[in-house]
């Protein structure tokens, strides 16, 4: 039986577990003439025996498939033959992999090594009793739910009561989920970082001006531990968002002003959406328009000029980020302008300042707080922006502050080695999860910071 | 102490000057601070519109492909020469040949392994499959003559576009002399010509451009999407209605609050870290399938999801509450039955706007491995697969110029599907969403 085969029959007998329930509620006070009897209507007993039957064999359901794999593939190794079981853990990776191929069809199954084929074999054989197992589990715990239940019905149940318990459990377990992702980031992240941090001294991967995460194919090989010092990577990120925050802050902060203040409402209505159209792109598209457009062009005004403008130069990809974080700053920006009452903007008046005078002394000044929050968040934004460098910024990991030459990024370097197959153990692989580490916390930093920002140093007006 | 300095006399004439020739500075400031923000509008509208157009010009090239016209005899000692007719026997038909036969039939002068060669590049390799899928579908079409419009190779389309320049010694780029002329004979008999890319709508991923498609990325968003929307929709409604409507204020729901804040903000990426270490590595759910695809984007748009439904329960005024309350409703028959349809359309507004950022997504799916080269459309929810954005990032990377125009093309197809997604947002908020 398909796990597919079993939720299906899962549901059918959820079904028949409420209309059995309903039809107890109603047979318990004889029929629907002494429904006024019952607590609560009908189909709440329904609901109730139908919750019971479906619930615990969900959850085990559930546990079983998310365990299933892994202890039915320890089962196997460790009955592999002793020459096979013995092999370093990424070779035995590898054999595991030809196993599950065969099993998934990927391979056929003659042309596979014997062993591998009676391995093959004890998985599928393993996982159809399982399977068989789970299926004879789900329907017993499905069907001694409706019984338990059906037994239990009576006019002075509260059924209702019970349901919507159950009901508001559910909707706790759902908003736990984002706490939970949390978690998991925190911990997938810093568990791996940790095991690179084993490896790798701390101080070498934050201090080091070296970086090279080429791993050993043999033992011997020159250079074989690679060196991971992520200077390069966190100065090419920064210049990179510092181009991007040169070109997104004052287009956006300006036409926020100009939208806000000075522009007439049909127009404005018009080119608000237009420019918010920016926010809505996905960004591989900004990374194919800065590789194959932005850059060339880049090249070619440099040679005019006489400049030697590298192909994935950090300037492009800056340029289109800054592009891309535009509305960002514009929108958020926009809002704060039009937080600030009119009363302000009419004293200045009063005073003779004209419309700029206004503005940048009263308005901009009562809206910084929101402003300057705006900046902090498309900044941790533009750090963790990854399609646009990846496809522009390129893999170079120059130290270096001219613009026009080929930088990498955190996120960059993240994709590089974590795309293709690895193991999960070489210190390449782990070295991703250190930078992620490290662009998590940097963006959560600034998330907090700005959110801080706001708060405290609001104007409240009224 | 410093002496103050002597207030100079001036006369009316004297200040009046002063006063205009301030005012004109400060006039011109202001024009100045005005120009300012019109150029600021202006530049961002300009890009938007510069990027569109280059996209089309690029990408408008790729919904027509160069076809090559050809009368095809389908001999039965070629295809079936035992007489069987058996599907099997079919498929394993030399169909190449039979094209070599049916171009050799067109250009009898063309003598020579060389020249047989050349004049077999003109046609897409992928040609003989569409033949062998023509002859399997229908086998009475064995022993017949038909005409048919094979597709021809990534050079002669690129040529026919205009996209490589001719060489004055009768080449263009990889294609000879000898080439050249036999291509000026077929566009003169009209045997050669562009037209719709049907390839491209209905054919997964390949090396060659001319047989590469979107369908396989097309149906592998479309399996992911789908997924993530079955998961996202009820979790996040059902953490709105919580935090919302039952979750009394205290510390326990600020955290919940703060950390739904928070993960909005986390970069896509690092989600993308996430679904490797715990759905792969710790689960070992299957690599590059759209199962885990659709687990990292839910992840991701639940933070969107919530804050949007909680928006749209904020707005449903608190008299229908009491109204229900005092009718003798529960909470929850007062949530499920009054409050929660009012604020549906404001919820799958958020959930649409989710869904569509959802869709453009790529970062956390090069982490999980669907960025695999997939030429099978996939089938199924754990087929691997690739999704729309990851082929654009695919196909961006191939050296051959013709992935260009097929790389904007798919990205049209992209920006498509995100236009109509955002016309239904738009569409329920104006419809449907009521003001109190």
């Amino acid at each position: 039986m398909t796990p597919a085969a079993i939720l299906v029959v899962l549901v059918g007998l959820t079904l028949v577990a409420y209309t059995v329930g309903k039809h107890r509620a109603l047979a318990v006070v004889g029929g629907s003439r002494g429904i006024r009897n019952l607590h609560s209507l009908p189909s709440y007993y329904g609901a109730l025996t139908a919750l019971w039957c479906a619930v615990p064999a969900l959850i085990v359901f559930a546990l079983w498939m998310a365990f299933q794999d892994g202890i039915i593939t320890a089962l196997v190794v460790s009955h592999l033959p002793p020459d096979l079981r013995n092999l370093t853990p990424s070779q035995l990776g590898l054999a595991l992999n030809d196993v599950r191929n065969v099993v998934a069809g990927n391979v056929p199954f003659d042309a596979a090594r014997p062993e591998i084929q009676a391995a093959a074999t004890e998985y599928m054989s393993l996982r159809e009793t399982s399977r068989l197992a789970l299926a004879g589990l789900v329907v017993a715990l499905g069907v001694v739910g409706i019984v338990v239940v059906r037994a239990k019905i009576s006019a002075s149940l509260r059924a209702r009561n019970a349901v919507e318990k159950m009901v508001e459990w559910a909707l706790i377990a759902c908003s736990l989920i984002a706490v939970l992702t949390t978690v998991g980031i925190i911990a997938s992240v810093a568990f791996e970082a940790a095991r690179f941090f084993s490896k790798v001294p701390w101080y070498e991967f934050l201090f080091g001006l070296h970086w090279s995460p080429q791993t050993a194919i043999r033992a011997d090989q020159v250079g074989a531990s690679g060196s991971f010092g992520a200077v390069p990577l966190f100065w090419g990120t920064i210049m990179i968002s510092g181009i991007a925050m040169l070109i997104a802050v004052p287009i956006g902060l300006f036409s926020a002003i100009y939208l806000a203040e000075y522009a007439h409402r049909r127009f404005r209505a018009w080119t608000k959406p237009f420019l918010e159209v920016l926010a809505g792109i996905p960004t591989v598209v900004y990374g194919f328009f800065a590789a194959l457009t932005v850059a060339p062009a880049l090249r070619g005004w440099g040679t005019v000029f006489g400049l030697d403008v590298a192909s994935e130069s950090a300037l492009a990809a800056g340029l289109v980020m800054g592009i891309m974080i535009v509305p960002f700053v514009s929108s958020l920006a926009d809002d704060m302008i039009t937080a600030v009452p009119q009363s302000l903007r009419d004293g200045a008046y009063a005073l003779g300042a004209t419309k700029s005078e206004t503005i940048k002394h009263v308005v901009i000044r009562a809206a910084l707080p929101g402003i300057v929050g705006g900046v902090l968040l498309a900044i941790s934004r533009a750090v963790g922006e990854t399609m646009i460098v990846v496809m522009a910024a390129g893999l170079a990991a120059n130290l270096t502050a001219n613009p026009f030459e080929a930088v990498t990024t955190v996120t960059v370097q993240i994709v590089s080695l974590l795309v293709g197959d690895q193991e999960f153990d070489s210190a390449r692989t782990l070295a991703a999860f250190a930078l992620g580490l490290v662009l998590f916390l940097v963006t959560l930093g600034l998330n907090v910071l700005a959110l801080h920002i706001v708060k405290r140093y609001r104007e409240q007006y009224e | 102490m410093s002496e103050r300095p002597a207030v100079t006399a001036r006369t009316p004439q004297q200040t009046q000057e002063r006063v205009a020739q301030s005012l004109r500075r400060r006039y011109r400031a202001e024009r100045r601070f005005r120009f300012y923000g019109m150029l600021a509008v202006f530049l961002g509208i300009a890009f938007v519109v510069f990027l569109f157009v280059t996209l089309f010009v690029q990408g408008a090239s790729a919904f027509r492909q160069a076809y090559v016209k050809v009368d095809v005899h389908y001999d039965p000692a070629m295809i079936d020469p035992a007489g069987t007719r058996k599907p099997e026997d079919i498929a394993a038909a030399n169909y190449q040949a039979l094209i070599r036969v049916a171009l050799q039939k067109r250009f009898p002068q063309v003598e020579g392994r060389q020249a047989t060669r050349e004049l077999m590049r003109l046609v897409s390799s992928g040609a003989a499959y569409d033949l062998r899928d023509r002859v399997m579908s229908s086998p009475s079409l064995i022993g017949r003559d038909e005409t048919v419009w094979l597709l021809a190779s990534a050079e002669v389309d690129q040529l026919l576009k205009g996209k490589v320049p001719r060489q004055p010694n009768g080449r263009s780029g990889a294609l000879s002399a000898r080439q050249m002329d036999w291509i000026g004979q077929l566009t003169a008999s009209d045997a050669l010509e562009l037209r719709f890319n049907r390839t491209f709508f209905t054919h997964g991923d390949s090396r060659d451009p001319e047989q590469a498609g979107v369908w396989g990325a097309v149906m592998g968003s479309i399996f992911t999407l789908t997924l993530t929307l079955l998961l996202s929709f009820p979790i996040g409604a059902a953490a709105a209605i919580y935090l919302e409507e039952f979750a009394s204020r205290n510390r326990w729901t600020d955290l919940i609050e703060v950390n739904i804040n928070n993960l909005a903000a986390v970069p896509s990426i690092v989600f993308g870290l996430l679904g490797l270490a715990v759905f792969i590595g710790f689960f070992g759910l299957p690599r590059s399938a759209p199962v885990v695809g659709a687990f990292v984007l839910t992840l991701l748009t639940l933070p969107t999801i919530i804050i949007a439904s909680r928006a749209a329960l904020k707005g449903v005024p608190p008299s229908i509450r009491e109204a229900a309350l005092g009718m003798g409703a529960s909470k929850i028959q007062m949530v499920v039955h009054h409050v929660l349809p009012l604020a549906m359309p404001g919820m799958l507004t958020g959930t649409i706007i989710g869904m569509a950022r959802a869709l453009g997504e790529t970062a956390p799916l090069l982490m999980i491995g669907m960025v695999a080269f997939i030429v099978d459309v996939p089938k199924g929810f754990t087929d691997p697969a690739t999704v729309l954005p990851v082929q654009v990032f695919l196909w961006s990377d191939s050296p051959e110029r013709a992935f260009v125009e097929r790389t904007s093309g798919a990205i049209i197809v992209l920006l498509a599907f995100l236009v109509v997604m955002n016309a239904a947002a738009v569409i329920l908020r104006n419809r449907f969403e009521r003001r109190w």
